[in-house]
């Protein structure tokens, strides 16, 4: 399929998700705003409007990010979590909440502090001009490291409360979330995916090997750590708003991937937003209760995209 | 007439002595010598790849330099290996020759595939393609973009009798609209029929150049090739 028209398809398909987000329960909904009008009002642009736009907009960058991290490394398994700022968003996000209070902000930043920590110590650990395996192995060794420091700052928690609510957060959520995390997210996701997508061309030639997309012209070692970083920076930021969400970046590339004839730069616009789609309607799924309690998303990604990736791999054995 | 493809001193040690050659455009160049003389080193080292002292320059210009998109049209580069990360269609892959960001031309593609003798494939997945088939659609991805020299490792290596004769003459057909062609060969007759010129690579090393007949001596194939020529064809010579 033309990947114009593929986007054209999956963005139509958004505007009715995006709407059933924002107006979610309609009768309840009515019902407040025939009692307290402002209150209606309220609670569409303070809650509903940056839940709906953060699942777009996150869905969309772990899409992205996958089908960008994949097509960079020639390697279907990779993924934001793969090469750790995944990880590293989330130990600095925890390490912020326990030093600095828990604020929006401060916990926002320390995810993204911890996203650009993790890939710096890639950086350095690969070494400038690295082959595409170091990175991906360097990448394994810190997303380890990172989860076991997540551990080890989970079992050094000052209060029983504050574990119980990192635990929660971890699973990856994104109810009552705040038009101020919003407002710091979106912007930095919007302008690092613009500059992943204008380098689609690049990745596509990567497809016959790092050594034709060079002799092409493709400046291999500083696209690989542009696209990296990028990456990271918007990874980074979409875990300290929401927490970590699994299996969207790695399996929304695979289901977009051959509608556009195996292109991994034209498989990028459709994977953003096949994942903006994707994470919407899980985060309209986890709002209908199961024993009483809201799903975590990130719980809920996982349950479906796990057994997802499986098919897909039994599929092509 | 293109100008001639300049290499000052390159080096690749351990693989390459340092040397000096020049090209000249308008002919078929073939770049001969035994498995690990040197050859796709060489190659590699005149498209730009790999670090290493020398400088290489047409007209004055190290293709290296030179933007993308000027680049495809300047120089391409075709590896011995035909690897393919995604399983994409053959057109799509041919696209890729056109330079990153260059605007899809179906006509440059449908016309390199013809020259490859590749047509029937613009639509199939390379992965559905045997060896030789994928060799030629990857050589269609070389010349798409009609650039003014080739450098071509091991072009023919997989391809049936009837589909090297017919690569060797097409790129005769490029040398004649004034392309430079190096390629590398291990098929020795093909080398002497086809090519206007040889190079002769041993130990990482140039050791002969010129006319076929030349470089092609008994004492060049026994020296370096360890082969000998009888009337019943070639023969390993004994050893000395």
């Amino acid at each position: 399929m033309n990947p114009r028209r593929l986007s054209l398809l999956l963005g139509l398909a958004l505007v009715p998700l995006a709407l059933a987000s924002l107006f979610w329960d309609p009768a309840m909904l009515h019902s407040v705003a025939a009692r307290d009008p402002g209150l209606a009002r309220t609670i569409l642009i303070e809650l509903r409007l940056p839940r709906t736009l953060l699942a777009l907009l996150i869905g969309g960058s772990l899409g992205l990010g996958g089908a960008a991290m994949q097509g960079l490394l020639r390697n279907p398994l990779a993924s934001p979590d793969v090469l750790g700022p995944s990880t590293g968003a989330s130990l600095g996000a925890i390490v912020a909440g326990y030093f600095l209070g828990g604020g929006v902000f401060g916990v926002a930043l320390g995810g993204m502090a911890g996203a650009l920590l993790a890939l710096a110590l890639l950086l350095a650990l690969a070494g400038r001009g690295a082959a595409t395996n170091t990175l991906v192995l360097a990448g394994v060794a810190i997303s380890a490291l990172g989860g076991a420091l997540v551990n080890l700052a989970l079992s050094l928690a000052p209060s029983p409360y504050a574990l119980y609510d990192v635990m929660f957060w971890l699973l990856g959520s994104l109810a009552d979330r705040s038009l101020p995390q919003l407002a710091l997210a979106g912007p930095i996701i919007l302008i690092a995916g613009g500059f992943l997508l204008a380098r689609g061309p690049q990745l596509d030639s990567l497809a016959l090997g790092e050594d034709v997309a060079a002799s092409l012209g493709v400046n291999i070692a500083r696209l690989r750590w542009l696209v990296v970083v990028t990456t990271g920076i918007m990874v980074g930021a979409g875990v300290a708003v929401a927490g970590s969400i699994g299996f969207i970046g790695l399996v929304v590339p695979h289901l977009v991937r051959p509608l556009v004839g195996n292109r991994p730069g034209a498989a990028m616009l459709p994977g953003a937003l096949a994942g903006a789609a994707l994470l919407t309607a899980a985060d309209l799924a986890v709002r209908l209760p199961v024993n009483g309690q809201e799903l975590k998303l990130g719980v809920l990604t996982a349950l479906i995209g796990a057994p997802f990736f499986l098919w897909l791999v039994v599929k092509d054995r | 007439m293109i100008a001639s493809l300049i290499a000052h001193d390159i080096a690749r040690p351990p693989m390459l002595a340092p040397l000096s050659l020049r090209i000249d455009s308008g002919c078929v160049t073939g770049l001969i010598g035994p498995n690990g003389a040197g050859k796709t080193t060489l190659l590699r080292a005149l498209a730009g790849l790999g670090a290493g002292p020398g400088r290489v320059t047409i007209v004055g210009e190290a293709p290296g330099d030179l933007p993308s998109a000027k680049r495809a049209r300047r120089l391409a580069w075709l590896p011995a290996d035909r690897d393919v990360a995604w399983p994409m269609r053959s057109g799509d892959l041919v696209q890729i020759g056109l330079g990153p960001g260059a605007p899809r031309d179906d006509t440059a593609i449908a016309a390199a595939l013809a020259l490859a003798d590749a047509t029937a494939f613009a639509t199939r997945r390379v992965d559905s393609l045997s060896t030789g088939e994928r060799a030629r659609v990857l050589l269609a991805r070389a010349l798409v973009a009609r650039p003014d020299w080739l450098l071509l490792d091991e072009a023919v290596a997989n391809l049936d009798a009837y589909h090297r004769l017919d690569i060797m003459a097409l790129l005769r057909a490029e040398a004649a609209r004034g392309a430079g062609v190096l390629i590398s060969l291990h098929d020795l007759d093909l080398a002497r029929r086809h090519c206007d010129r040889l190079l002769l690579l041993h130990e990482g090393a140039l050791v002969a150049d010129g006319s076929p007949a030349d470089v092609l001596s008994p004492a060049n194939l026994a020296r370096v090739f360890r082969i000998r020529e009888t009337p019943l064809g070639l023969e390993k010579a004994p050893p000395v």
